[in-house]
């Protein structure tokens, strides 16, 4: 996994409360055996304006114009901003494996979904929650500042605004430092194999039947 | 004692607190579909990792499978190759299948139940949401990423947090023709979508015990439709009953053992939950949603919101959006709401008790012309070879609905079923949002008893007042 230490990117604002993963990441592109290659299909539904296929050329279907991730302005966007319950839905990994391929490494929301916050820590997308005062005012100043970028620091644990104001933001240590080393959750648990075993042992004396 | 069911269930499967917080717990069930699953068991190749426990693991094809001719492959290339590579998955890592052709093929979270794959106690994972359905069994059962698909097959655990504990004790009785949709609808209604967000809810009170296990599925099912990690029940007789003698329970002196410590897994009385919610099952009508988000829904004898009403300016405009989607106006009724399809089955609705009360609706009426299309789609093979032994598919059959093979079809609209642009479906599944049955597709979610109703007059209509 990639670390992620900080990042500066434009913000891309999608002002809309409980996006689920089906909107994030339409149905139809679950079918693929990858991870990769789902950015052109981030938000489908609202991106384009005829249903997508997976076989298509997504380079040369007809865009949306009135959607905000064709909006010029938003272009090369590292950073979504959103609202409640972001990611709410499916548990569908791809919605995360689709934002980061599409270029996406932070989204900031007041709250998201339980099962989307862990995928995001598995693939090293940094998910911030924020009060709602501070996004309501993140909201009217990327609306009214064209090429308004944010700097996203994990280490210091803070957003700084064009003007130089430093927002701090809170996030558990285990995730922090999971994202900071881009350690595999895998093999960490793996060097717990010896107390995995040991429960094993205990829990098959108390319920056998399951083994 | 005081200890709530949830805090039985955890405690039971902490292998190790870690120094930060976090607790490895450890993982009894694991069910796998086509899915979620390829780019995990990609991941065990390329590290050269076998599974830690593989007799845990059960697989099932269900997203993807055609529901009509079983013969024929699915034409969409890509949905062959993710069958296929199930297959081929399963064969190379020695993983118990149930492959499209075995009778035992079905929805994953209709056939866990029904094979006794998933029994108290346990904790059951899934790459799938709608996992919360098995903590109907007093299991910890909850939907996880492909991440972790991965990693529980290569370690039997996850890395976790303890959530907050809900407590939803529905008082009462349920009227007659309210059921168990209708009560987890008008639940997700009061407490929002994202209601249960970071927390486990322990569903309880006369209502829900009254409830066959069937009925307490359904409730767990739409658990994650309320935000929660994962919804439980206690288990009690009606639990034991219904496990019993299934293929894959415990027989003989091992029940007799799993008996006694399953009939522990309730809360205790003194049990301390952060939050409790207090639910009047006579007031429940039957529910009919109206939006894009299962939380926007009301009573069959109810309007459809006026987005001018509500304060929260969010809200308002999230309704304003639905109203759009939806082609619905303000203050229009429920009733006069006409449906295009209609789709009885799904994880949530698509067991035998399910198709036994949509069935009773039907009996000797015929499907609207207006309705173009009404689909039963059985959860499995079982219940498929039930309902026919019930002589259920032929009054589906003669009421002008197609039966069709298992699968989760057009819940979610990944297979060739799926709703046309602008058609409006009566649907038992459990989830509105927009596209879910298909790009521009309108769902309204109801019972099956709700659906059926709607296939025969075309619109919605009180089904107790035509029972």
């Amino acid at each position: 996994m990639q670390p992620f230490t900080r990042q500066t990117s434009i913000v891309l604002p999608i002002d809309r409360a409980n996006i689920d993963t089906d909107a994030i990441i339409p149905k139809q592109y679950l079918k693929a055996i990858g991870k990769t290659g789902f950015g052109p299909n981030l938000f489908d539904d609202w991106r384009y304006l005829e249903p997508g296929e997976p076989y298509m050329d997504h380079s040369r279907r007809q865009i949306n114009p009135d959607c905000i991730l064709n909006d010029e302005r938003y272009l090369g966007a590292g950073i979504l901003l959103t609202r409640d319950n972001y990611g709410c839905g499916s548990s569908r990994e791809h919605a995360v494996w689709a934002m980061v391929d599409y270029g996406i490494r932070v989204v900031i929301a007041p709250s998201f979904a339980d099962i989307f916050f862990n995928n995001t820590l598995n693939n090293g997308l940094l998910a911030i929650t924020l009060d709602t005062t501070i996004i309501e005012q993140l909201f009217a100043e990327v609306a009214s500042n064209e090429g308004y970028t944010l700097t996203v620091d994990l280490e210091a644990k803070t957003i700084t605004t064009p003007k130089g104001e430093v927002i701090p933001f809170e996030i558990e240590a285990y995730r922090r430092k999971r994202l900071l080393e881009g350690l595999d959750d895998i093999d960490m648990t793996l060097l717990q194999a010896n107390a995995i075993r040991a429960y094993e042992e205990r829990r098959k004396a108390k319920v056998p039947w399951l083994f | 004692m005081n200890k709530t069911l949830y805090d039985k269930l955890w405690d039971a499967h902490v292998v190790r607190k870690n120094e930060d917080g976090t607790n490895l717990i450890y993982i009894d069930r694991h069910l796998v579909h086509e899915v979620t699953s390829p780019q995990a068991f990609e991941g065990m190749r390329l590290t050269g990792r076998q599974p830690w426990r593989k007799e845990t693991i059960l697989a099932v094809p269900d997203h993807n499978v055609p529901t009509t001719d079983r013969r024929v492959s699915p034409t969409d290339p890509a949905a062959r190759l993710q069958l296929q590579t199930l297959d081929s998955n399963c064969t190379e890592f020695s993983i118990t299948e149930f492959p499209i052709h075995d009778v035992r093929q079905g929805v994953v979270h209709v056939i866990g139940p029904e094979q006794g794959a998933t029994l108290p106690g346990m904790t059951v994972v899934c790459g799938d949401s709608h996992t919360a359905t098995h903590g109907a069994f007093g299991a910890l059962a909850f939907g996880i990423g492909t991440s972790e698909v991965e990693h529980v097959m290569a370690t039997q655990c996850l890395v976790m947090k303890k959530s907050r504990s809900m407590l939803i004790s529905v008082e009462g009785k349920l009227g007659a023709g309210v059921t168990a949709k209708d009560l987890i609808l008008h639940i997700i209604g009061q407490i929002g979508t994202a209601g249960g967000t970071g927390c486990v809810i322990e569903f309880a009170g006369d209502a829900v015990t009254e409830l066959t296990m069937e009925g307490r599925m359904t409730v767990c099912n739409m658990a994650i439709e309320a935000g929660a990690r994962a919804g439980m029940i206690g288990v009690d007789q009606t639990t034991i009953d219904y496990v019993k003698g299934r293929p894959f329970a415990p027989r003989g002196e091992m029940l007799t053992k799993a008996e006694i410590a399953w009939r522990e897994l309730h809360s205790d009385p003194k049990a301390k939950f952060d939050r409790i919610i207090r639910i009047n099952a006579a007031a429940i009508e039957p529910q009919v949603s109206w939006g894009t988000s299962p939380e926007m829904v009301v009573g069959v004898r109810g309007v459809v919101p006026d987005p001018a009403q509500e304060q929260d300016s969010v809200k308002a405009e999230s309704i304003r959006k639905a109203l759009v989607y939806m082609d619905l106006t303000p203050g229009t009724s429920i009733n006069e709401i006409a449906v295009d399809k209609v789709f009885i089955g799904s994880c949530t609705n698509g067991r035998i008790e399910d198709l036994r009360a949509a069935a009773a609706l039907i009996r000797d009426k015929k499907v609207a012309k207006s309705v173009t299309q009404a689909l039963v789609v059985p959860g499995s093979g079982l219940v498929k070879q039930q309902a026919e032994l019930e002589g259920l598919d032929t009054i589906f059959k003669e009421a002008g609905f197609e039966w069709r093979q298992p699968g989760c079809s057009m819940c979610l609209a990944m297979n060739a079923d799926r709703l046309a642009s602008g058609e409006r479906c009566a649907s038992t599944s459990n989830r509105n949002f927009e596209g879910r049955q298909g790009q521009g597709g309108r769902t309204h979610l109801v019972s099956p008893a709700m659906a059926a109703a709607a296939a025969v007059y075309g619109h919605f209509v009180d089904v107790r007042e035509i029972a």
